[in-house]
């Protein structure tokens, strides 16, 4: 489903990321781990055309994702916050997304309707903006917003700072289920190995924009990590 | 899409922060904006009739394109300091299914409504009405005013394409400046030029397409040079700024206030509101010219001029003062949990607002050119703004109950402004302005300038006690501050 090949990104003489060859299958639930500067935003910038790679391309779905948009259509994604309308409230926001991705205002009230736990009564009708909504729960809206008009690629990254545990859990649940037929292509940075490695198939170590680690997950990944990242 | 696009415009502009401030605060920029618009109505309205009865020889339409190059120079130097590509906006776009030329065209043809470009359309318009009633032919004016337009518009997309360039803007600058010089030393006219080209649009209306093809040619250029650049990297990034450090060791000579004295340059320095307050004293500087220059005050109102006084050595104590400690609320709480002593935050303020007023003091000593009593008027400012006012603002401080955000803009934000900066006028302006009145009248000049220097003198002398006052009220209304400062707006 995505495939990359020859990835590199330079800013001046310091080289951020460098990926010889990455492919992730259709269906597969993919988690990035690394330390700060790993390139792990980079890396998902890169697929998501917001910043142009120095050399090498990714497709999408057959699609080089800086020479087509077509991507887009198929693609739910959320970065940070920066990414949210901060002066639409949640509900605004939400239709404004449905609509662009050919869901009614029906639609979406139906959609949102599972995440009424997630939301846990702090997001929908509060009659706030998003912009003062906490770090939480604007990250909240955010992945909800990311996972509208069933696309078939969601990009999350670092999903689970700033969530309470309760929401931790249930996003734990939630990217499971997303998962669960194997026809979603779930993308996860995280720096929560406990959380990554419960939730993902596999997993990629990145170390100063290297590809390390390339691992299935088993039941001895998270002790692998761990010992990895004690150093 | 438009549509999309439309209704968030519209929920952006009245979601601003603009809408959340106090009633008096909407009212007093209501009042400017609304002061402007007449102004430029008046203008073109009356203009017409002004210049007929000012210069009965000559033809006001020719008069006013023979000025044409320096409104479109001075339109162009204006946005080039104030308007930006509001390219930011479109950030949550990326990630979302819409394309990125529909965003680039977005972003460009809403700028083609900005405000910068309705501004001189309250001149042109009325001026273009008043002709066509005084009998110019409808289509040669209709001309004239679609290529004021067209213009306008090139003039907007010209600025995006220069406004990283800081070359240009020189270029640009010095052209103006150079023009100006040339016609007042009558070496070259330009406006002979500028009327000429004008002129021929009213006798051809036909030439108004030249600056169309212009505008659409320029909008093409930035389309072209945006399309491929809408990238986080790229246009879309959050310009950090280089961290600058500047050796301030000179600081640690001035006691145990020097850390907070260091901390505040700083603050000053690399805060966009906070340094165009700084930049700001030294524009206060020249605020005599328009008084001393004008005799009328001389004779009739010479408490004006301790007015204009003041604020030539004052203009940074009175800016800076009036919000402390506001300038310090994003970080109110930290200060307030660290072992430091009240004391020694104030005195640190208090050393600037005094360093200040005795460097733009040393500054204003070429005033002496307009006499000498009004050096003395000056002098005995100054000594009033370090006496005094200091103190004063520091005292009236402890009142300020409004939290500053110095990450927003410096122009125009009133942020952080409320009662306080209102009633603090009074004392600071009207103590001096009233002592000299009431002693120049009764007394003499030299009486009325020493009772203000007098009450600055008193100041200085008592500072200490004053500060043991200020500090305790400080200490009194800690709680009330910090919970104050943190309520965001």
């Amino acid at each position: 489903m995505i495939i990359s090949s020859n990835i590199s990104k330079k800013y001046g003489q310091t080289e951020v990321l460098n990926i010889e060859s990455l492919d992730i299958p259709k269906g597969q639930s993919f988690g990035l781990v690394g330390n700060n500067g790993a390139g792990k935003t980079t890396y998902f910038n890169i697929l998501l055309d917001l910043i142009r790679p120095t050399t090498g391309h990714i497709k999408n779905n057959n699609i080089i994702v800086n020479e087509s948009e077509e991507w887009k259509s198929f693609t739910g994604s959320f970065i940070d916050e920066s990414f949210l309308i901060g002066y639409l409230t949640p509900e605004e926001y939400f239709y404004f997304i449905g609509d662009l991705r050919g869901m009614n205002t029906a639609d979406v009230d139906t959609y949102l309707q599972q995440f009424n736990e997630l939301f846990n009564d702090e997001i929908i009708g509060k009659k706030k903006y998003l912009r003062d909504l906490s770090k939480g729960n604007q990250k909240k809206a955010g992945i909800v917003a990311a996972m509208m008009g069933n696309p078939s690629v969601v990009v999350l990254d670092e999903p689970f700072a700033n969530l309470d545990p309760t929401t931790q859990i249930r996003l734990k649940q939630l990217l499971k289920t997303l998962t669960d037929d194997h026809d979603v292509t779930l993308l996860v940075s995280s720096h929560d190995l406990n959380h990554v490695t419960e939730v993902c198939e596999r997993i990629v170590v990145l170390d100063k924009g290297l590809v390390v680690k390339d691992i299935e997950t088993s039941s001895q990944t998270l002790q692998e990590l761990e010992s990895y990242f004690a150093i | 899409m438009i549509l999309h696009f439309l209704k968030l415009e519209w929920k952006q502009y009245f979601r601003s922060s603009y809408w959340g401030k106090g009633i008096a605060l909407k009212i007093l920029m209501a009042f400017f904006a609304l002061y402007f618009i007449v102004s430029f109505l008046s203008l073109g309205i009356f203009g017409y009739y002004y210049m007929k009865k000012e210069f009965p020889e000559q033809d006001p339409l020719q008069i006013v394109n023979s000025y044409l190059v320096f409104a479109i120079l001075g339109d162009l130097i204006f946005r080039y300091l104030m308007q930006k590509l509001p390219i930011m906006n479109i950030k949550p776009m990326l990630i979302l299914p819409i394309k990125k030329q529909a965003l680039v065209h977005f972003v460009l043809g809403k700028s083609a409504f900005s405000f910068f470009n309705f501004m001189s359309l309250f001149f042109y318009i009325p001026f273009s009405v008043v002709l066509i009633k005084e009998g110019y032919d409808i289509v040669s004016v209709l001309g004239w005013f679609f290529s004021m337009l067209f213009i306008i518009q090139a003039t907007n997309f010209l600025n995006f394409l220069i406004n990283k360039n800081n070359i240009a803007f020189w270029i640009i600058a010095t052209l103006t400046a150079g023009l100006i010089a040339l016609q007042s030393f009558e070496f070259f006219d330009i406006t002979i030029y500028s009327q000429r080209i004008f002129d021929s649009v009213v006798a051809s209306p036909y030439l108004a397409s030249i600056p169309l093809v212009l505008a659409i040619t320029l909008y093409y250029f930035n389309f072209k040079l945006l399309k491929d650049k809408v990238y986080l990297d790229d246009a879309v990034s959050q310009k950090v700024e280089e961290a600058t450090s500047v050796d301030l060791s000179w600081a640690d000579r001035l006691g145990d206030a020097a850390p907070f004295i260091k901390n505040d340059i700083r603050l000053i320095w690399r805060n966009k509101r906070t340094k165009t307050v700084f930049l700001m004293s030294f524009l206060f500087l020249l605020y005599g010219l328009i008084f001393y220059t004008n005799p009328i005050y001389a004779e009739k109102m010479p408490a004006f001029l301790i007015f204009a006084s003041l604020f030539v050595t004052g203009g940074f104590a009175l800016n800076y003062g009036q919000f402390i400690p506001a300038w310090d609320s994003a970080h109110y709480k930290m200060l307030m949990s660290q072992n430091i002593r009240y004391r020694k935050f104030l005195e640190s303020k208090w050393f600037l607002m005094v360093a200040m007023t005795a460097i733009l003091y040393f500054l204003s000593i070429p005033y002496i050119y307009f006499g000498f009593d009004i050096f003395l008027m000056i002098t005995a400012g100054a000594v009033f703004n370090i006496g005094f006012n200091s103190l004063f603002l520091l005292y009236a401080g402890s009142f300020n109950r409004k939290r500053i955000d110095l990450d927003k803009g410096g122009f125009s934000n009133m942020q952080g402004t409320s009662a306080t900066q209102f009633l603090i006028i009074l004392p600071i302006m009207g103590i001096p302005m009233l002592l000299f009145y009431i002693f120049d009248k009764f007394i003499g000049f030299n009486a009325g300038i020493i009772a203000i220097a007098l009450v600055g003198v008193l100041g200085i002398l008592f500072k200490n006690y004053f500060m043991t006052l200020i500090e305790k009220k400080y200490i009194k209304d800690k709680y009330a501050m910090i919970h104050a400062f943190d309520q965001k707006s």
